[in-house]
């Protein structure tokens, strides 16, 4: 899949190296490195994911970076139902002697 | 990066960017060494009550309801000990224009950043201020660019902060989404350099003076709803802004004798800068991750001297589990018909503890709620908690609840039950904090008067905690 010229995307930049991060980082972080994603309309021709290229922000700067989603979604949500807690409400209403 | 944005370079600059990107010079209220006037620069640099109010109504911040829970108060009363049980009362913050008492900080900041000519802002936040602040920016007309802590190495977001972006975006700001590690202040260096825009911190003067309408609306509140000033506030404590903010508010509001008690989810043992230990918390605020340390040294914030200082006001320090926030947001879901959360309503647990041991005619006020939905919910963090390997059972948390591994909603409500952090200990962290970091032991008069202030003890107690504190370093 190819984005266009104004295609609204999303782009991740590696903005330092694991070399390169703060001093006295516990050793997971140590050995990554510091990253961003960013979202904007792409300013490019033509490009297709996994190629550079720069976009404009919703604030109005340039960012280049690798494109890694053309149209990206909100993927977050309201979860599963979870059985430890469904029946709080029903319990706390039984001790209150039933509402 | 290399050269002149390396993470050496940009920090090297750190100072001169902030004092362009604040507008305040902080050098002038410094005293001596590490004495500074603290009230002097909330009352140069801060605004007063009426100003705040005033600012306030402009952009529908505060006002907002205060509610007695009367099924949790009846349900309190069954539980409690014979003659106790206090009534609790919530500040419904999620009333405000992004949903939580963040619009008051950020409508100050906000103002000033537009009157001061700044063309837009950046804050520096994973939590609700993103959103308040981009509101706020989009009512005066800034552009707006929020950086987020958001994933751990694998690209994996927190719900919560995914959430917050979301919010943010939905007011039109650009959301920088960063992966796991303290450079984040770095980054955000770069990007007020780059931009000229204004610093929206969380702990300016400015930030601070516009939480003091939510004490001050507390006081007067409860004072009109029951004859009297609360006996005790409980305030969700991360940062240490709200809890400054809300007792500088109740003391201008003349409640003078109310007590103060900070509350937070216990994440003891998760380290804040681990990218594993990252999406193994289900709070990502109002947790001893920031309380602690942001207590024990409130000028790690991005600005020179900051203006949140909890050991100024808090009284009493309290623990509660991930897992009884979470049934206590089941409660007042079912209960008081109010889908709030998280965070505030960790003080609302620590609220229901409390109440127990308080006298039965005494008055509680739980100082905040905030907004909930996709991300936030207690179902969204806890199947995401599953996910990530977390055991999630009913059960006692004070005995089950282990940080990072197991979160234990409680059976039965008299298993809620909060942890005493003592105050001491946050002032010993404070001392022990302060002569690592300036290599001395001892301190001139200026410098005790100003500990004295900064940990609420006298100069006995300021003297005898430094002694204790030079021994354990020696030892």
């Amino acid at each position: 899949m190819k984005a266009k010229k104004g295609d609204f995307v999303q782009i991740e930049v590696r903005i330092l190296e694991p070399e390169e991060r703060a001093p006295n980082l516990p050793e997971d972080t140590k050995r990554v490195p510091f990253e961003m994603r960013v979202k904007g309309f792409m300013l490019n021709d033509e490009a297709s994911l996994g190629e550079v290229v720069r976009i404009r922000t919703f604030s109005g700067r340039e960012v280049e970076g690798k494109l890694i989603a053309i149209n990206p979604k909100y993927e977050h949500n309201f979860g599963e139902p979870v059985p430890e807690i469904l029946t709080i409400g029903e319990e706390l209403r039984e001790l209150l002697g039933g509402m | 990066m290399e050269g002149r944005y390396s993470f050496e370079a940009v920090m090297a600059r750190r100072a001169e960017i902030m004092k362009k990107a604040v507008g305040i010079d902080y050098e002038k209220f410094i005293i001596r060494g590490i004495a500074f006037d603290y009230e002097k620069m909330m009352k140069e640099v801060g605004y007063s009550i009426e100003e705040v109010k005033r600012i306030q109504s402009e952009t529908c911040v505060g006002n907002t309801p205060l509610v007695e829970l009367k099924n949790i108060n009846r349900l309190i009363k069954k539980l409690a000990p014979k003659g106790k049980g206090a009534r609790i009362f919530l500040k419904d913050e999620a009333a405000n224009p992004s949903g939580s008492f963040k619009d008051r900080r950020a409508s100050v900041s906000i103002y000033r950043a537009a009157s001061l000519g700044y063309k837009g802002v950046i804050a520096a936040t994973s939590g609700n201020y993103g959103a308040a602040v981009a509101s706020q920016a989009a009512k005066k007309n800034l552009r707006c660019i929020i950086v987020q802590e958001c994933f751990d190495n694998d690209w994996i977001g927190q719900p919560e902060i995914l959430e917050k972006g979301r919010a943010c975006e939905a007011y039109g700001a650009e959301v920088v989404q960063l992966t796991v590690g303290p450079e984040l202040f770095y980054y955000t260096l770069v990007l007020l350099e780059e931009t000229g825009y204004f610093n929206a911190s969380l702990y300016t003067p400015y930030a601070i003076a516009g939480i003091e309408t939510l004490g001050y609306e507390i006081a007067e509140q409860t004072q009109k709803l029951t004859g009297r000033f609360p006996d005790a506030v409980v305030v969700t404590h991360a940062g240490g802004g709200l809890i400054t903010g809300t007792a500088r508010g109740l003391k201008k509001a003349g409640a003078t004798e109310t007590k103060v008690i900070g509350a937070s989810v216990d994440l003891r043992g998760l380290h804040m800068a681990s990218t594993k230990d990252f999406n193994r918390k289900y709070f990502t605020t109002g947790h001893t991750g920031f309380g602690i340390p942001f207590a024990a040294y409130p000028d790690r914030a991005d600005v020179p001297k900051n203006a949140a200082r909890p050991l100024r006001y808090m009284d009493r320090y309290v623990l509660v589990t991930q897992g009884e926030v979470f049934y206590v947001t089941e409660m007042l879901a079912h209960l008081e018909g109010l889908q709030r959360g998280p965070a505030g309503n960790t003080s609302l647990a620590a609220a229901f503890s409390l109440a127990m041991e308080m006298d039965e005619d005494q008055i509680i006020v739980v100082n905040e709620t905030e907004y909930t939905g996709a991300g936030k919910l207690p179902s969204a963090q806890l199947t995401f908690a599953k996910k990530m390997g977390m055991i999630i059972k009913r059960g006692d948390p004070l005995k089950e609840d282990k940080p990072g591994k197991v979160i234990a909603i409680p059976e039965h409500p008299s298993q809620i039950k909060h942890i005493e952090y003592p105050l001491e200990e946050l002032k010993r962290s404070y001392l022990k904090e302060l002569m690592r970091r300036e290599g001395k032991t001892s301190f001139d008069e200026t410098e005790l008067n100003f500990l004295e202030e900064d940990l609420r003890l006298s100069r006995e107690e300021v003297l005898k905690l430094i002694d204790e504190v030079k021994k354990a370093l020696q030892a």
